[in-house]
Order: structure tokens, then sequence, then C-alpha cells
């Protein structure tokens, strides 16, 4: 039955090269675990990327019941935590693969710096991977805020006095942040969340894009 | 078994990793599934019955009573306004009836149409109803209005909930 539709739409759209391009290449064999146990290094990388699949998943899930807004936040990470079926292991989830991802980014990073696959010619995509790495800490830092409890506003407080110390520039940017001079509260709670849940991610899809495309296009760097 | 229906390493590889991938793709979406579906799954707790009027206030004619209940929306509390038209029929039985169209939910009125002075009237559509509920062929409503459960104690109307009556015409 699958098999049939699958053979209906490739007929006529031809879809067969489109995720062969994607699923078929060789994995060389210095980066295959089975040859090399040490070889696991290179799951780094995927395993970022699997998180981040995660992370994307609950996150559209808690924006179900979750609401921006300072009289209702915390009340609402409340009940979808305390009332809704599965709401600590899905809460649980995104709360804790925050902290995975940032592990497994730097995991992945510390490979790619000791083997020196950042080298000539892939210098650009080291570049795009640090990139990555600050999206992902703005994620983490604007998402923070979100369940709008006591820990979450003085982290917030600390975070914007710290983007406030940048010379110059350094009240505007807090004020761009926090929506107000002086006040962390209704406007900070909306603009870290569209931050958040549509920006970053926005900016994160872009990269990671043009991260893979870049693998595929230069390869894998070679053996030690 | 014969040569030719030996499973290819190939295939067991193909099967073993859809196996092992489609049980991780389970595994993390059960619970966000659930998670997303519970008000679907979630028991209706019925509501209590509130006293909404002293019996000898209601008259031949239907008569709108408004009461108030405590509505708990997740983590939103309010106080939310009901109404209801009671009146006594023929038969000296007390009737209370929704005043929500079971056209498209918008809200009737006792005889607020000059045309049809012995009826309930829905302005959005134009729906109508007879006075004991029932809707009026040829006109949107295809079921009639719902009644209210009731139950008199000591002198005062007490209403609960509003239950489909049923039928129609």
């Amino acid at each position: 039955m699958l098999q049939k539709i699958y053979d209906w739409v490739d007929e006529r759209v031809d879809i067969t090269p489109l995720w062969r391009d994607i699923a078929d290449h060789e994995v060389p064999e210095h980066v295959n675990p089975a040859h090399h146990f040490s070889a696991f290094v290179y799951c780094f990388g995927g395993l970022t990327f699997f998180v981040t699949v995660i992370q994307i998943l609950s996150g559209m899930f808690l924006t179900m019941y979750y609401v921006p807004d300072i009289e209702n936040a915390w009340k609402s990470v409340y009940y979808l935590q305390r009332e809704v079926a599965y709401g600590q292991i899905v809460r649980g989830m995104h709360h804790w693969g925050a902290s995975l991802v940032i592990v497994m980014l730097f995991l992945h990073t510390l490979r790619v710096f000791f083997q020196g696959a950042y080298k000539k010619p892939r210098e650009l995509n080291w570049v795009i991977g640090v990139l990555l790495f600050f999206v992902m800490l703005g994620l983490g830092f604007t998402g923070y805020l979100l369940p709008w409890d006591n820990k979450a506003y003085f982290a917030t407080q600390v975070g914007l006095e710290i983007a406030a110390a940048t010379p110059f520039i350094g009240d505007q940017i807090r004020t761009l942040l926090a929506g107000d001079p002086s006040i962390v509260g209704a406007q900070t709670l909306t603009r870290f969340f569209a931050i958040h849940v549509f920006f970053l991610p926005a900016a994160l899809f872009g990269l990671m894009a043009f991260h893979f495309i870049l693998i595929r296009k230069q390869g894998i760097s070679g053996p030690l | 078994m014969s040569d030719k229906k030996r499973v290819s390493r190939r295939q067991f590889l193909n099967y073993t990793l859809t196996g092992v991938g489609g049980f991780m793709a389970a595994g993390m979406l059960a619970p966000m599934v659930r998670f997303a579906i519970d008000p679907v799954l979630k028991t209706k707790e019925s509501g209590d019955f509130v006293s909404v009027a002293s019996v000898d206030e209601i008259t031949n004619e239907p008569q709108r009573f408004e009461w108030t209940i405590d509505q708990v929306d997740a983590w939103y509390e309010s106080e939310v306004q009901k109404t209801a038209w009671v009146y006594r029929n023929e038969n000296d039985e007390i009737v209370a009836l929704s005043p929500i169209c079971t056209h498209l939910g918008c809200t009737v009125d006792w005889a607020s149409n000059e045309e049809y002075p012995n009826e309930f009237f829905c302005p959005c559509h134009g729906g109508r109803y007879t006075k004991d509920g029932a809707n009026v062929p040829g006109t949107p409503p295809t079921a009639p209005l719902p009644h209210f459960e009731f139950k008199v104690e000591e002198g005062m109307l007490y209403l609960g909930e509003a239950k489909e009556s049923g039928g129609g015409l």
C-alpha cells in the first residue's frame, strides 16, 4: 500500500533523487564506531541535532498551554505541569534538554577543535558553528525567563545588567531586550517569548541548514 | 528454510534500524501527544444546582432569570453569568429553557420580534422556537432549546445543567 502510494508519487514527481541525495552517502571507516570505537566522538554533532529536535517538538507542545503574560505565565506553567497528563514529562524534556543541548554542543566543539577539523577549507563551517552556539545560548537565556518565577526574574535582571554594561550603547541594548528602560515586566516577558519561539528558532534553522549543506559539500574531515 | 527466504544482512539491518528508530520516536512522541490531547480525555465534572429565584416569581409568561457560577477554566477562575427562561406551563409545571440557540449558539430572546410575539426569537439568523422550546420548522434551528435540570426546595428554584431536549422538527 505504502509502496504503491510512493510509486504513484515517484512516477509523477521523481522524488527518489531528492532523498537519495540526503540519505545515501558513505560513512568513511574512520568515523564509524564499528571499526574504531574511539570514533564515537563523531556522534556529538548528531546528538546535538537529536536533542535540538526534541527541544523543538516539546517546545511546540508546551505552547499549547503556556501564556506569555505576567499574570498567567507562572499559573499556566503550574497548571500544565500539575494538572495535564504527562505535563511533568514534556516540560521535563524541554527543561533538561536545554542543558543537554549545551553539553552536546560543547563536546562537539571540543572534538572539532582538538582534531583540527576546523582548518582550511572548513573555517566557514566553524564560524557558523560558533554562531549556532550563540543562538543556543540566546535560546537558553530567553527561555529561562518564561516560567516567570523568582529564579527566572532575577536571572534575567542580572542578564540585562550584563547587557547594559556594553560600552556606549549598553542602555539601548538593555531597553531593546527588556522593552522598558527600568522595568523587567510585562513587555520583557512578551519580548523574550517572541525571541524564544520565533526569532531565534528561525536563525537556528537557517544556520543549521547552512551547517549541514557545508558538511555534505566539503565532506567530513579525514582521519588524524 | 530455503536460501531464497533467508533475510539478507541489508534487510535485517533495515528492519532493526526501523524498529529501533520507531521505538525511539514513539517514546519521544507518546508523552507529547498524550499531553496535547488531554483536554479531550478530561472527565467533565457535573455542575451543582444553584438557587436562582423564588418559586413565587415564576409566572405563565417566560421570564429571564440570571445567576452566576464559579467557572474554573484551567488556570483562570472567574464568575460567569448564566441565563434561563423560566415559566409555568398550562399544567402548572415549571419549564426552564436555555437561551442558547441550537443553530449556531447565539442568544434567543422571548417575544423580541414584533412579528412573532409568542415565540423565542434568535436575532442572528432568524431562528424561532415556540413557547415550549420546540424549534419552528423552516427556520435555521434543527433541535429544540435545551432544558435546565431543576429542583424546588423550600420555595426556591434550583437550576443545574442544561440538557439537550431531544427530538426536533
